[in-house]
């Protein structure tokens, strides 16, 4: 009886289980929004690709940027939706992996500057320079368009770093709650993917009067579907040309709604070269890290 | 009389120069603290908070289910493995080496450990298991050493004949305590129900990961539900939790939880190998880069971070007390009626069962940002666990049959009595608000878990583990700090706390 704690310590040091070579195709994204909404997506891509490929596939949600990174990093994800800076971390972190397809609104994807109307800021085709001395919120602190971007074309304009041009700057953790806390003025101004901006002022979840767009960013690229190049040894070698084409043939309205974008377009590591450019300019990725390309 | 008032006056003024010393350090800090409300109309989302908590939805009860049943398994698992490790911990607890190494480990909070160990195992229950086992582990080894060293020592010595040590051991010493030691356990339960729960929010499939989903959706009712579920399963602990249903509640709790993957060495070797290696050396420009390096990171992140979580524990600890204090006549039986002792009861088991990290979260989003909602959090959530304990200790004086009564006898009969005891259960929580001060910096406020959580988001696992270690070392230092104020004021130690909970 006395030997019986002992016995199941021993259980529990021996009891995790070696890797199984599960058929399952395991994918995930990052959390930029509110979970329900990507649930919802996701569990459509994931009935989707089940169909058009023919294997198991299975979405695992994550709660941060960089969770998931490592899980794609460690092989428990093999194929992920990343935003553009997300995705070049990642694609350093595993050489072999490959960029598939991005939205079409990815080729040239936006950041919206948004403003508590009790700044009386309006918008205009220039950042109105009154915002500097105020309180502005990114996104996550790995997002693209809430944070890489938008601090890169501020710090192009006015020529210091963010913590030095407003009073405070925080992350919301997700582009939905950047809405939420400029909407209740817990921030005066904010950086919003304008996807998401456009997609929950459609559903009616934006209360206009308190919030508007007074600027929007200059184009770059922004999400994109990214597989481990290692999926060829467990589905076989043209497994990323298949997924690639399943994206492109993409076309149920219900799903691209969900993302939301109007289609899927080819893409490659190379398309986003500006992005891990901007990201070292900023200070966001090493340059020890620069000997692999993206 | 005179001379009796004069003794007692001597004994208690070093106790009230220790409390002011603190009281003046928390007001210095507070010159410096940022305590700006920055949310402009707060009252709408308060307000909705509040129907929330009127209004709860347990709408998804088969993933709630799923969560709590996950919650509890990674607990007991994790508790349970602990303590064994903790207890034999015991036997060579007297070495320096093994006392300093189980501080270090202790004083990193499971959730940087869960975001550090998710580097190698992943989103897996080793994740979270190993993230509870280390430094509760460190914990038991110290409070089971600290119980046993207690012990009445003339049984060991009446044992005629020549006895082996650990049948002494057996025989004189472990039975003393036992249940003392099971009390202890039991408690530890608790709080790794608390912290399986908030390992959720950094992903684990925890209560945490629905609750956070909840909060930050602006779903209140969602998250008071998963709030409710958790007060029901910790209060209803002491009928459920039964030494002699443990085997049965761990085994079932290995099958339960969902184990996906299992241990990558080559994960295990990059990680110490590559990624926690300072870049400039991994990188191979050696000491040159290297001094640029650390300078940047303790000038730009360990110097302000570190700065803050100071500021935020010196203040929290004082504010702390203050609530503690408010507390002891709303729940000791030495004061007011029965109503207000329920409803005293009420309010701390709802303080102290919900997690300051969950407090501070629901503030931030009502405040914004700015060390007032962190303050507040670890105010209420310690202050919460203080009174309590020193609420226990008043009802068990005896006053005079004509002692005074009101407001008086608070501040005249009872508080002196228990103010010694009051002061060790707020410098033993000292650390412990050190160690939630650094973790609140992933909701955003700039404390070193702000720039712990930042580096992960970039991906910099160097300069994370830089930042966790000198917050282990820092919690390390606090830990002997007040150790040496509760001897010099000749203070209990947390024994007495292991015994109260």
């Amino acid at each position: 009886m006395r030997r019986l704690p002992i016995a199941l310590l021993l259980c529990v040091i021996f009891w995790f289980p070696k890797t199984t070579l599960s058929q399952t195709l395991t994918f995930s994204a990052i959390p930029d929004q509110d979970e329900s909404r990507l649930i919802e997506r996701f569990t459509l891509v994931e009935l989707y690709l089940e169909e058009k490929l023919g294997i198991d596939v299975s979405y695992v949600p994550v709660k941060s940027y960089a969770a998931a990174i490592t899980a794609f990093r460690n092989d428990q994800v093999q194929l992920a939706w990343f935003g553009g800076l997300s995705g070049v971390q990642a694609r350093l972190a595993v050489p072999d992996s490959e960029v598939l397809a991005q939205g079409i609104e990815d080729q040239a994807f936006k950041t919206y500057i948004l403003a508590n109307t009790e700044t009386e800021v309006e918008p205009g085709p220039e950042l109105d320079p009154r915002i500097l001395g105020s309180t502005f919120t990114f996104g996550s602190k790995g997002s693209t368009s809430g944070r890489l971007m938008p601090e890169f074309f501020l710090r192009e304009l006015f020529r210091h770093a963010p913590d030095e041009l407003f009073d405070r700057v925080g992350f919301s953790g997700d582009h939905s709650r950047t809405i939420d806390l400029v909407e209740a003025g817990a921030f005066e101004f904010g950086a919003v993917n304008y996807e998401v901006w456009e997609s929950e002022l459609a559903r009616g979840q934006i209360d206009t009067s308190k919030v508007q767009v007074i600027w929007e960013t200059p184009a770059y690229p922004d999400y994109q579907w990214t597989a481990r190049g290692d999926l060829r040894a467990q589905f076989g070698p043209d497994i990323l040309n298949r997924l690639r084409q399943a994206f492109l043939e993409l076309d149920d309205p219900k799903v691209l709604a969900a993302f939301p974008r109007s289609g899927f377009v080819p893409a490659h590591n190379d398309d986003y070269l500006p992005v891990l450019d901007i990201a070292r300019s900023i200070g966001l990725i090493d340059p020890a890290r620069e000997s692999s390309r993206p | 009389m005179t001379l009796v008032s004069l003794t007692i006056n001597r004994r208690r003024t070093p106790l009230r120069n220790a409390t002011l010393v603190f009281v003046v350090i928390a007001l210095v800090a507070a010159v410096f603290a940022d305590f700006e409300l920055i949310a402009l109309k707060p009252w709408g989302e308060l307000a909705k908070i509040f129907a929330g908590a009127l209004t709860p939805k347990f709408l998804d009860a088969e993933r709630l289910i799923e969560a709590a049943v996950t919650t509890l398994a990674l607990a007991l698992l994790g508790v349970m493995a602990a303590a064994m490790i903790g207890f034999a911990l015991t036997f060579i607890y007297r070495h320096r080496a093994v006392r300093s190494v189980c501080a270090f480990l202790r004083n990193i909070h499971e959730l940087f450990w869960a975001l550090m160990l998710m580097q190698v195992f992943g989103l897996t229950a080793a994740t979270g298991l190993l993230a509870l086992v280390i430094p509760y582990s460190c914990i038991f080894a110290k409070i089971y050493s600290e119980l046993l060293g207690e012990t009445d020592p003339q049984p060991a010595a009446a044992i005629p004949g020549p006895v082996g040590g650990f049948t002494r051991f057996l025989f004189a010493r472990l039975p003393d305590t036992m249940t003392q030691l099971g009390t202890y356990t039991a408690y530890r339960l608790e709080c790794g129900i608390r912290s399986s729960t908030i390992m959720g929010f950094v992903g684990l499939p925890t209560l945490g990961f629905h609750l956070e989903t909840a909060f930050s959706q602006g779903d209140y009712g969602g998250a008071w539900a998963i709030l409710y579920l958790t007060y029901a399963v910790i209060a209803t602990l002491r009928w459920w939790f039964r030494p002699r249903l443990l085997p049965i509640y761990i085994i079932a709790a290995m099958f339960i939880l969902p184990l996906n993957s299992g241990i990558e060495m080559s994960h295990f070797i990059r990680f110490f190998t590559s990624d926690i290696v300072p870049a400039p050396l991994a990188r191979g420009d050696g000491l040159e880069g290297f001094l640029p390096w650390i300078t940047m990171m303790a000038t730009e992140q360990i110097g302000p971070g570190l700065a803050s979580t100071l500021i935020l524990t010196q203040i929290a600890l004082v504010l702390s007390g203050l609530v503690a204090l408010i507390a002891v006549p709303l729940v000791s039986r030495q004061f007011g009626g029965p109503v207000s002792r329920i409803a005293g009861h009420l309010a701390l088991v709802v303080t102290r069962s919900t997690p300051e990290y969950i407090i501070a979260f629901v503030l931030l989003l009502v405040w914004g940002p700015s060390m007032l909602p962190a303050v507040v959090a670890l105010a209420i959530h310690n202050g919460a666990i203080v009174g309590h304990l020193t609420g226990r200790l008043a009802d068990d004086l005896t006053l005079r049959p004509d002692a005074i009564g009101g407001f008086n006898r608070y501040t005249w009969e009872v508080l002196p009595r228990v103010y010694g005891q009051f002061l060790a259960f707020l410098f033993y929580r000292w650390e412990i608000i050190f160690r939630e001060t650094a973790i609140l910096g992933i909701l955003g406020i700039h404390t070193l878990g702000f720039y712990a959580d930042s580096a992960i988001a970039e991906f910099r696992l160097d300069r994370a583990t830089l930042i966790i270690v000198v917050t282990g070392v820092c919690g390390m230092g606090i830990e002997a700090m007040s150790r040496r104020i509760r001897t010099r004021l000749k203070l209990t130690t947390s024994v007495e706390e292991a015994k109260e909970s």
